[in-house]
């Protein structure tokens, strides 16, 4: 990965060297091992502060809502597909951008790796698929390809999908044979064991809607839960106001949602919110063959009408 | 100071007993996280833990609590007139609570227990609640906690602090309260008090030289609010916040609060919700003005609220216990640690 941090610096001080664009937007380390912080760099010097690694899995997309100037952006596959998203619904410009693509080899999932190890995890670093963890006791190697963030084990499209740069070749794309087994595990469960299951899925659920916010699609100016005339729905702890906010939330990314999993990585709960969004990702797949933000040459299923538009569904 | 011992294999038998007299709090594994939930029948503290995601600060202040219920229903008396609901104040125990979270809820009262103004649902959970802490061993990366007037075996605000000391627990009895919660579990047999107070300090000073974060709030009550306030740093540092509820809902000293009336039918009810200052609801007007409109302004509200204007009012420190959860549950790595020491450390350029 070092060769990809290496080339993003170069890629970005040069951009902000030359004047090509007012900033540039990518992830620098943490103060704490397995955690980046997204951060803008306004000068070359701040671009090589810039890193690459298997824990960039918040989605930069997010960060471009209402953004002024030129950007430059880091992008691996799935932050394109939300640039795109952004272009076709007039967020931005694709003339506004420059886009650093970063052909992806999965993002890691943290909480599955910290309750495999025994100890704190206290220091990180990672050399191809070999991830190298420090506890007060012990150093473990593990196998980055076992502990991906769980969107990441199913994705088609770790290249991104439009790029100005690229900081390395394209990678393989996976051949996933059966990318919704998981969606339909629910799917055949009879009303009353979904029922449960969604109720035992929301249980810990805080709403501090990190999971909304760290999702690139929500940039309403006030999303429906935060409206207060008309207020749609109870701001407590009651299950049924829960539920809608996580039911409407869903609804309001179909066939816009990239399954780039950003909403689960920032849950502090460790909420799967994504067994919500993916059924409507499946059925925006199934119904209307579409995938979100794949192409700017066509517009997404739901925001347009055909009359030869399946109508299964509404029988 | 009476030291009692605690055989573990006895601990179960006790806490059963203790449910004769009090409802149990404490943390417990809810699938892969730590969190502080009531102890049904059945249901022990898990004492192994490090961290918990959510600290015991619901236990006194419930997420989402009913202030006030009545009815709307004109056929009967009263109806319309809101009053306070029977809610259960018999004894409560929060059982394994960290030093670090009863030390927070000492800073919470300076906010619900004021010689001017008494929260009644506040105080009256409070006081019917004993604390019975477990001091911290081993303290996790994130535990910065010796550096805000606590450290892994504070002793502020607890009734009982426990310390593991593998085969059995020595239990410190700190007040009335907790001598009373120990004969009601039956835990008697007193410890040698001094040689169990010299493990206690050795295993202390172990525990708190394992804490090696860095982070210095020394000069800030020195520096003016409008200096801080206009420091040039905020921005950058707010770039990469998602304003989300995390930092300061896993916090155990945040004590924001936002009151909502509902209605079902004819009943109608008043309750009181966690609110957080990264939301822009928060200060939201009426008139649709917002005085901080920008993140920016929100970020920089959270860290001057915690670290310059409570320091200023309360001259108690910081409102932060050091346990860490912030910085752990961020999803983009905001430190209040570094931010402390950017605070600490600027000086206004003339
Ligand atoms: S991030 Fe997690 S806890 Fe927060 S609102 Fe979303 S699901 Fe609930
Ligand atoms: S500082 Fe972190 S946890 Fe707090 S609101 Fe911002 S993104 Fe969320
Ligand atoms: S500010 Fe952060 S570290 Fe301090 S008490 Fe709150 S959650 Fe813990
Ligand atoms: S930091 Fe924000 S939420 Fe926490 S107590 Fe202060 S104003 Fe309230």
């Amino acid at each position: 990965m070092d060769s990809y941090t290496k080339k993003i610096r170069e890629l970005a001080s040069n951009l902000l060297k030359d004047n090509k664009v007012d900033m540039v937007i990518g992830f620098n380390q943490g103060t704490i091992p397995m955690a980046t912080s997204p951060q803008v760099a306004r000068t070359p010097e701040q671009a090589l502060e810039f890193v690459w690694n298997s824990n960039c899995s918040i989605n930069l997309a997010n960060y471009l809502s209402n953004q002024k100037g030129k950007i430059g952006i880091v992008a691996k596959g799935c932050d394109s597909r939300n640039i795109v998203t952004h272009i076709i619904e007039n967020k931005i410009s694709r003339e506004q951008l420059h886009i650093i693509g970063v052909p992806c080899t999965g993002m890691l999932d943290k909480v599955k790796i910290s309750s495999s190890i025994d100890g704190e995890i206290l220091s990180y670093s990672e050399e191809g698929d070999t991830i190298t963890l420090k506890t007060k006791s012990s150093e473990q190697n593990i196998v980055k390809n076992d502990f991906l963030a769980s969107n990441c084990e199913t994705c088609t499209h770790r290249n991104p999908v439009i790029y100005d740069d690229l900081v390395a070749d394209l990678v393989t794309e996976q051949k996933i044979d059966d990318p919704f087994k998981d969606v339909r595990k629910i799917e055949e469960m009879d009303s009353d064991a979904k029922w449960n299951h969604f109720e035992n899925l929301l249980e810990n659920c805080i709403r501090c809607y990190a999971c909304r916010n760290a999702c690139p699609l929500c940039y309403c100016p006030t999303c429906f839960v935060d409206e207060s005339d008309p207020q749609w729905v109870g701001k407590g702890q009651n299950n049924i106001d829960v539920r809608t906010f996580h039911f409407l939330r869903a609804y309001h990314c179909a066939g816009r949602c990239t399954d780039c999993g950003a909403c689960e990585q920032a849950c502090p709960m460790d909420i799967k919110v994504r067994d919500f969004t993916r059924k409507l990702n499946k059925d925006a797949l199934e119904i209307y063959g579409w995938e979100a933000g794949l192409t700017l040459e066509q517009r997404p299923p739901l925001d347009t009408f055909n009359p030869e538009d399946p109508d299964e569904f509404i029988k | 100071m009476k030291v009692i011992k605690i055989d573990k294999n006895s601990w179960t038998k006790g806490i059963d007993k203790s449910r004769e007299a009090y409802k149990l709090f404490g943390p417990v594994k809810d699938k892969t996280i730590v969190i502080f939930k009531e102890l049904e029948q059945g249901m022990f503290p898990e004492m192994e833990y490090t961290d918990s995601v959510l600290s015991a600060k619901s236990v006194i202040f419930p997420q989402t609590e009913k202030i006030l219920g009545g009815s709307l229903d004109e056929s009967i008396e009263d109806h319309h007139i809101l009053k306070r609901p029977d809610t259960n104040y018999s004894p409560r125990a929060v059982l394994g609570i960290r030093p670090y979270d009863a030390k927070a809820i000492q800073l919470v009262k300076l906010n619900f227990d004021t010689e001017d103004y008494r929260d009644p649902y506040w105080c009256d959970a409070y006081e019917a609640t004993t604390f019975i802490g477990l001091a911290i061993n081993e303290p996790s990366a994130f535990d910065f906690s010796t550096l805000t007037d606590t450290g892994p075996f504070g002793e502020e605000g607890l009734d009982i602090l426990l310390v593991d000391c593998k085969e059995e627990y020595l239990a410190k009895v700190l007040t009335d309260k907790g001598e009373t919660f120990l004969k009601a579990s039956g835990f008697e047999e007193s410890a040698n008090t001094k040689p169990s107070l010299k493990t206690i300090k050795a295993l202390q000073s172990k525990a708190e030289k394992a804490i090696t974060s860095k982070i210095d709030s020394s000069k800030i009550k020195d520096k003016t609010i409008l200096e801080l306030y206009e420091a040039p740093f905020w921005d950058d540092l707010a770039f990469s916040c998602i304003n989300c509820g995390t930092c300061t809902y896993v916090c155990p000293t945040c004590w924001c609060f936002d009151i909502q009336d509902e209605t079902r039918g004819k009943t109608c009810s008043r309750f009181r919700n966690w609110d957080t200052c990264m939301d822009p609801l928060f200060t939201m007007h009426g008139s649709g003005h917002n005085p901080r409109g920008e993140k920016t302004q929100r970020v920089r509200q959270r860290f001057m609220h915690k670290l310059k204007y409570f320091l200023d009012k309360y001259d108690k420190g910081i409102m932060c216990v050091g346990c860490g959860r912030c910085v752990k549950h961020c999803p983009v790595n905001i430190d209040i640690r570094e931010v402390c020491n950017t605070m600490n450390s600027y000086e206004k350029q003339e």
